[in-house]
C-alpha cells in the first residue's frame, strides 16, 4: 500500500468533508425546528459568492491603495459576508414558510435556484462589474484561511494528516460538537426539539414557536453559508467556477443529514466518509486496480448509493431514536387544530 | 395620547384568519399581481446592473426569444420540452409525492433513446424505431420513478431525497455511456448521432427549414398536455390523486388502495419525464450528454406548482420561464453579463408567487381604529 497516496486521499476527503459538514450541521439545526430546508445548496452558493465578493472588493481596494491586504481583516470580512448571506437566505425561507406558510419543499428548491443564479451570475460578472481586472482571485484571503498551525504541519505524515488544514476545518468539528451539546443538554435545545416534534404542544407549553423556527433556520443557514466560504477559499483556492460543484456538495450535505440520523456528532465522521467515497475513483490504485476512464462514473455513484442505502435502512428499521423530527416539513398554524 | 390608544382588551394590530373558497378568478388575479410585482423587481435588478431603461431591456429580451422565425420555433420547442417534464411531475406533486428526480428520469429516457439511435438507427425503418424509442424511453423513465415509489409504498422511505439521489446516479450513468459511445475517440462527448443518415431523428414536418424540425416535438407535447389536463380533472385516477394529495387518511378511509395509486402515478410521472428525454435527444439535440436535462427537472417543479397543476396554465408558465431564459441570454450577450440572470429572475418570480398564496388562503384583519382617536 502506498502511504503517500493514502494520506493524499484522506486529506482531500477532509477538505471535501468540511464543506458538507458545515452544510449538514446547519441543516440539522434547521430541521430540528421542523423546517425542511431544501435551499441548503442555494445558501451555500450565497455564502460562497458573498465571501468571494467581499474579499474581492477588499483586496481590490488594497491593491489600488497600494497596501498589502491585512490577513485578519480578510478573514473577518469573508467570514461575516458568508454567514450574513447564508442567514439572509434563511430569512427569506423562514419568512415565506413560517410567516406566509408557503410550502417548504417548493420554497427550498426556489431558494436553491435563486442562490445558484445569484452566485453564478455574480461569479461570472464580478470581474466585469469591478471594471475588468482579469481573473477574479482572492489569493490573500485564501492564503489567510489556509494558514496552518506553524511547526505542527511539519511533523511528517501525522502532521500532514491532522494539521495541514486552515482553521475552518477545525471550526466545523467544533461547531458539530457544540451543536450536539446544545441540542442534548441545553434548555433552548430541548425547546427547539420540542418545536420540531410537536409545535402545538410546544406552543401550549409557552415556547415561542415562530421565534425558534426563525432563529434556528437563520443560524443554520448561516452555518451552511460557511460551507460555501470554505468551498471558495480552500476547495477552489480562492477562485470561482460556474460548474455547479457547490450545488452537488449542497445536496450531499442534505443527504448527509439523513445519513447522520439528525445527530451532529455523526456528521463529523459521516462527512469524511462521504469525502473518501467521493474521491475513491482517483485512488483505486490503493486497492490494486486502476479504473479506465469509462468506469470512473460508476465509482462516482458511491456517495449517493451510500445515502440511499442508509435512507432505506433507517426507514426499514424504524428505530425511534433515528427518526426525523415528527413535524418535519409541515407548516404550523396555531388556529388550525 | 397614549391613554387613548390603549384599550381594555388588547387586540393585536394584525390578525390572520383562514379564507374560505375564494373566487378562482380573484385567486388568479392575486397571482397575476404577484407576477407583475416580481417582474418590476426583476426590471429594477437589471436596471441596477446595466443602467438601461427596463423597457428597453424587456424589448431586447423579446427580441432574443421571438426575434426571428427560427428563434420563435426554438423558443416553442424549449417550452415544449420544459412543459413535458412539468406534465410528468404534475400528477406526482399533486399527490404530494415530492418527485424531484425529474432530472434523472429525463436522463435515463435520453440514454435509452440514444442507444436506440446508435444501435438501431440505421437498421430499422424510422417509424418502427420511433415506436421502440418512445416505449423504451418511457419505460426507463418509469422504472427510474418506480424505484423510489416502491420504497415509499413499502417502508415510507423519504422520497424527496431518494429521487434526488437517483438524479446523481443517472448523471453518472450518463457519463458512463457517454464515454462508452464517445465519438471521436478521446473527445469525451458523443457528438451528433448519425449526422448523415439522420437515423432515429424525429422527422421534419413541412418544407420551411426554419420551422420543420420543431413542429413534431411541439405537437407531441401539446397532445400530451390535453391528455394530462383531462386525466387530472376528469378521470377516476385524477380524482384519486387529488384525494391522496389532500389527505392520505381520507383516501384510505374511502377504501382507496393508496400504495397502488402511488406506484401507478409514479410510473406515469417517470414515464412522461422519460419521453421528455426522448424528445430532447431524438428531436432537439440529437446527442446525449450529462447536460441534456439542464436543470429542467427542477424548473418544471416551479412550472407545475405555479400553474396549480392545471395543464393549460402550465403552457403559459413554461413559456414565461423559457422567455426569461432566452431573454436573459440576449441581454447577456448584448451587455456582456452572463446569462444566469434568468435563474435569479425565476427565483424572484417564484418567491413572489409563493408569497401570494398566503393572501389567497388567508385574510388579514387589521385592528379597528379606536373611536376616540378617529
Amino acid at each position: 500500500m502506498n502511504i503517500d497516496s493514502l494520506i493524499q486521499w484522506i486529506q482531500s476527503a477532509i477538505i471535501f468533508g468540511t464543506v458538507i459538514m458545515y452544510g449538514c450541521c446547519g441543516e440539522i439545526l434547521t430541521e430540528k425546528s421542523g423546517n425542511l430546508n431544501l435551499g441548503i445548496p442555494g445558501t451555500m452558493y450565497l455564502g460562497g459568492i458573498a465571501s468571494l465578493a467581499g474579499a474581492f472588493f477588499y483586496e481590490n481596494a488594497c491593491t489600488q491603495a497600494g497596501i498589502e491586504p491585512n490577513a485578519i481583516l480578510c478573514i473577518l470580512i469573508a467570514f461575516v459576508c458568508a454567514f450574513g448571506a447564508g442567514a439572509l437566505g434563511g430569512l427569506i425561507f423562514s419568512f415565506l414558510t413560517t410567516t406566509l406558510r408557503a410550502n417548504q419543499n417548493v420554497t427550498g428548491l426556489t431558494l436553491t435556484i435563486f442562490g445558484a443564479g445569484i452566485a453564478n451570475f455574480f461569479g461570472g460578472s464580478l470581474n466585469k462589474l469591478a471594471g475588468g481586472v482579469g481573473q477574479i482571485s482572492i489569493s490573500s484571503t485564501s492564503e489567510a484561511f489556509r494558514t496552518t498551525v506553524p511547526f505542527l504541519d511539519k511533523m511528517g505524515s501525522f502532521g500532514k494528516l491532522f494539521f495541514s488544514y486552515g482553521f475552518l476545518a477545525y471550526l466545523a468539528v467544533i461547531i458539530a460538537i457544540l451543536m450536539a451539546i446544545f441540542l442534548k443538554r441545553s434548555r433552548a435545545g430541548l425547546n427547539l426539539r420540542a418545536v420540531g416534534e410537536n409545535p402545538a404542544t410546544a406552543d401550549a407549553a409557552g415556547i415561542n414557536v415562530t421565534k425558534y423556527k426563525y432563529l434556528s433556520t437563520c443560524i443554520g443557514c448561516g452555518i451552511a453559508g460557511l460551507g460555501g466560504l470554505y468551498y471558495v477559499v480552500d476547495f477552489t483556492k480562492g477562485t470561482w467556477a460556474n460548474d455547479g460543484t457547490i450545488e452537488t456538495l449542497g445536496w450531499l450535505a442534505v443527504a448527509l443529514v439523513i445519513f447522520t440520523t439528525w445527530k451532529p456528532l455523526n456528521a463529523i465522521w459521516g462527512s469524511y466518509l462521504f469525502g473518501m467515497l467521493y474521491w475513491m475513483y482517483l485512488y483505486t490504485g490503493l486497492f490494486g486496480f486502476t479504473l479506465t476512464r469509462s468506469f470512473q462514473p460508476i465509482f462516482k455513484m458511491l456517495p449517493y448509493l451510500a445515502t440511499m442505502f442508509v435512507l432505506i435502512l433507517t426507514s426499514i428499521r424504524k428505530k425511534k431514536e433515528n427518526q426525523p423530527p415528527a413535524n418535519l416539513g409541515l407548516p404550523y398554524f396555531r388556529e388550525e387544530r | 395620547m397614549s391613554a387613548a390608544v390603549t384599550t381594555k382588551t388588547k387586540e393585536p394590530f394584525l390578525r390572520i384568519a383562514k379564507r374560505e373558497g375564494l373566487n378562482p378568478w380573484k385567486a388568479w388575479g392575486i397571482r397575476g399581481i404577484a407576477l407583475i410585482c416580481a417582474l418590476l423587481l426583476c426590471a429594477l435588478f437589471v436596471f441596477a446592473l446595466t443602467k438601461l431603461n427596463p423597457l428597453d431591456v424587456y424589448s431586447s429580451m423579446a427580441k432574443g426569444a421571438f426575434g426571428t422565425t427560427r428563434r420563435i420555433w426554438i423558443t416553442l420547442q424549449d417550452t415544449a420540452i420544459l412543459l413535458c417534464v412539468a406534465l410528468g411531475l404534475a400528477p406526482a406533486f399533486k399527490m404530494k409525492f415530492w418527485n424531484i428526480g425529474g432530472e434523472g428520469q429525463i436522463l435515463v429516457g435520453g440514454i435509452t433513446t440514444a442507444a436506440c439511435m446508435i444501435y438501431l438507427g440505421d437498421l430499422l425503418p424510422l417509424w418502427l424505431n420511433i415506436i421502440i424509442m418512445v416505449v423504451a424511453s418511457s419505460l426507463s423513465g418509469a422504472l427510474w420513478g418506480l424505484i423510489p415509489a416502491l420504497f415509499k409504498a413499502k417502508w415510507n422511505t423519504n422520497e424527496t431525497l431518494f429521487t434526488l439521489m437517483m438524479n446523481y446516479i443517472a448523471i453518472q450513468l450518463t457519463a458512463f455511456f457517454v464515454s462508452k459511445w464517445e465519438n471521436p475517440f478521446g473527445s469525451n462527448s458523443v457528438g451528433i448521432i448519425n449526422p448523415d443518415t439522420k437515423g432515429g431523428w424525429l422527422p421534419e414536418i413541412g418544407s420551411n427549414r426554419m420551422v420543420s424540425p420543431y413542429v413534431l416535438p411541439v405537437a407531441i407535447v401539446l397532445i400530451l398536455t390535453v391528455c394530462m389536463f383531462f386525466y387530472l380533472r376528469n378521470s377516476k385516477h385524477g380524482y384519486e390523486i387529488s384525494i391522496v394529495g389532500d389527505s392520505e387518511n381520507t383516501a384510505r378511509y374511502a377504501g382507496m388502495n393508496v400504495k397502488k395509486i402511488v406506484l401507478r402515478t409514479m410510473l406515469i410521472s417517470g414515464g412522461i419525464c422519460g419521453i421528455a428525454g426522448f424528445i430532447n435527444v431524438a428531436g432537439a439535440s440529437h446527442t446525449i450528454s450529462t447536460n441534456i436535462a439542464g436543470g429542467r427537472g427542477f424548473t418544471a417543479i416551479i412550472v407545475a406548482w405555479l400553474a396549480k397543476f392545471n395543464a393549460f396554465v402550465m403552457i403559459f408558465v413554461s413559456l414565461l420561464l423559457i422567455f426569461l431564459e432566452k431573454g436573459a441570454s440576449q441581454i447577456a450577450s448584448d451587455h456582456g453579463l452572463n446569462n444566469e440572470a434568468s435563474e435569479i429572475m425565476k427565483g424572484i418570480i417564484l418567491f413572489f408567487v409563493l408569497a401570494s398564496e398566503f393572501f389567497i388562503n388567508y385574510r388579514l384583519i387589521f385592528r379597528k381604529k379606536d373611536k376616540k382617536e378617529a
